[in-house]
């Protein structure tokens, strides 16, 4: 248990270096996204269920899906142009 | 010995067609993949040069930096200050660090009467299993009051900055208004994934929310569930689904009779002196569900607060309004 532990807080240190060092903004999203799901395991770990499922529901899920929004919306994102473009309206 | 293959049959083996799927050029079932990583900025060397020669020049000449030594003298020191700054902060942030006391103590000054309260007669006062909900929810209720509010201050804010006017259309159209951005496509795998999970995960967010007394969860978490699978069925299905039964009304009409039901649950404690322990409703049994008076019902009026700020957001963020 002890070693699982410090295996995942040493997963949290490498995964908060990785965001800030990697130049993709999509990989770093996708790094914080992990960074959030180790975080809530620890949480279990601490025995906080409640900051557990929390932290999986917003952390990873909701703040992600809003960074890939933004991206999207800054044209960080590029869409490939292709046939796929035609569902404009259903 | 393996023979030279020419491009185009070179392009049709599973290799190729593996090695640039990889490399997120191209997908294997369809043609194209339908979005790729934005391309790293690459500058040539003369232009770069050319570059810093100008910004140099522009600086020289606004500052005047061959004669000002003033100016001179304040970006060095500039630098210098900088960084003495960075190790000041990082020196004085480790030393106090280095002073907390340390994690799990029992002499700790965090254990004191308070939390020995909580802990012995929590059960007692507040009628939840939960200690945490019983603390957050009666003896802080008030607290919690405003953290709602924040919230939805919060989806205000996103409101004022996102929100598209829909009626002031003056010919100066969005270019995103044209573009699919907003619909999604018609994706099979995922319509199909979230028919099965979209309920799953809303009724674990309700039982969540309606067990927060009993065991861990509560109303904020709960309600962040339902708010993340609100957003799974709006990418799966789209605007128009959704519209039919969330839209900016809905959610004024949720969030108003929440935080109303809220307030109204828990600002008798101004009349009462902040003292809001003593309630009239009977604690019940605790365990069962209809239990620990008003707990449940702030649990509610919380979880309905927060699964629609979630998924406003989202739609904010998206598409600028309902």
């Amino acid at each position: 248990m002890n070693i699982f532990t410090y295996l995942l807080l040493g997963f949290l240190v490498v995964c908060a270096v990785a965001v800030s060092l990697t130049k993709n903004l999509l990989v770093s999203i996708s790094i914080f996204m992990s960074y959030s799901l180790v975080m809530s395991v620890i949480w279990i770990i601490l025995e906080s269920p409640d900051l557990a499922i929390t932290e999986a529901a917003v952390g990873a899920g909701v703040t992600t899906l809003l960074f890939f929004v933004t991206l999207k919306k800054i044209h960080a994102i590029i869409r490939s142009e292709g046939k796929e473009g035609d569902h404009t309206d259903e | 010995m393996s023979k030279k293959v020419p491009r185009e049959q070179y392009e049709k083996t599973l290799t190729w067609r593996l090695k640039s799927w990889f490399a997120g050029e191209k997908d294997l079932l369809l043609d194209e993949v339908e979005m790729k990583p934005q391309k790293e900025f690459k500058e040539d060397a003369a232009a770069a040069r050319k570059r810093k020669e100008d910004h140099e020049r522009v600086r020289s000449l606004i500052y005047d930096r061959d004669r000002n030594v003033g100016i001179r003298f304040f970006e060095r020191a500039y630098q210098v200050m900088s960084v003495l700054f960075c190790l000041f902060l990082v020196g004085t942030l480790l030393l106090a660090v280095s002073f907390l006391p340390s994690f799990g103590n029992p002499e700790n000054p965090v254990n004191n009467e308070v939390a020995e309260r909580y802990i012995e007669d929590g059960l007692q006062e507040t009628g939840a299993v939960n200690i945490v909900t019983g603390m957050i929810l009666d003896y802080r209720a008030f607290d919690t009051l405003g953290e709602s509010h924040v919230l939805f201050i919060a989806t205000c804010t996103v409101l004022i900055l996102l929100r598209i006017d829909k009626k002031k259309k003056t010919g100066q159209e969005y270019p995103e208004e044209s573009d699919n951005i907003y619909e999604p496509k018609d994706d099979l795998i995922l319509q199909t994934v979230t028919r099965i999970l979209f309920p799953t995960i809303v009724i674990f967010g309700i039982y969540v929310i309606l067990g927060g007394h009993l065991g861990p969860g509560g109303g904020f978490s709960g309600g962040a569930i339902i708010g993340a699978g609100l957003i799974l069925y709006l990418n799966a299905f789209g605007f128009e689904k959704t519209e039919k039964f969330f839209t900016a009304k809905t959610y004024k009409c949720l969030s108003v009779c929440a935080l109303g039901c809220y307030a109204l649950c828990k600002s008798y404690s101004f009349y009462t002196g902040a003292n809001h322990i003593e309630s009239i409703i009977p604690l019940g049994t605790p365990g069962a569900i209809l239990s620990s008076g008003l707990i449940l019902i702030l649990n509610i009026c919380v979880g309905i607060v927060v699964a629609g700020t979630m998924y406003t957001f989202f739609v904010m963020f998206r598409k600028g309004g309902y």
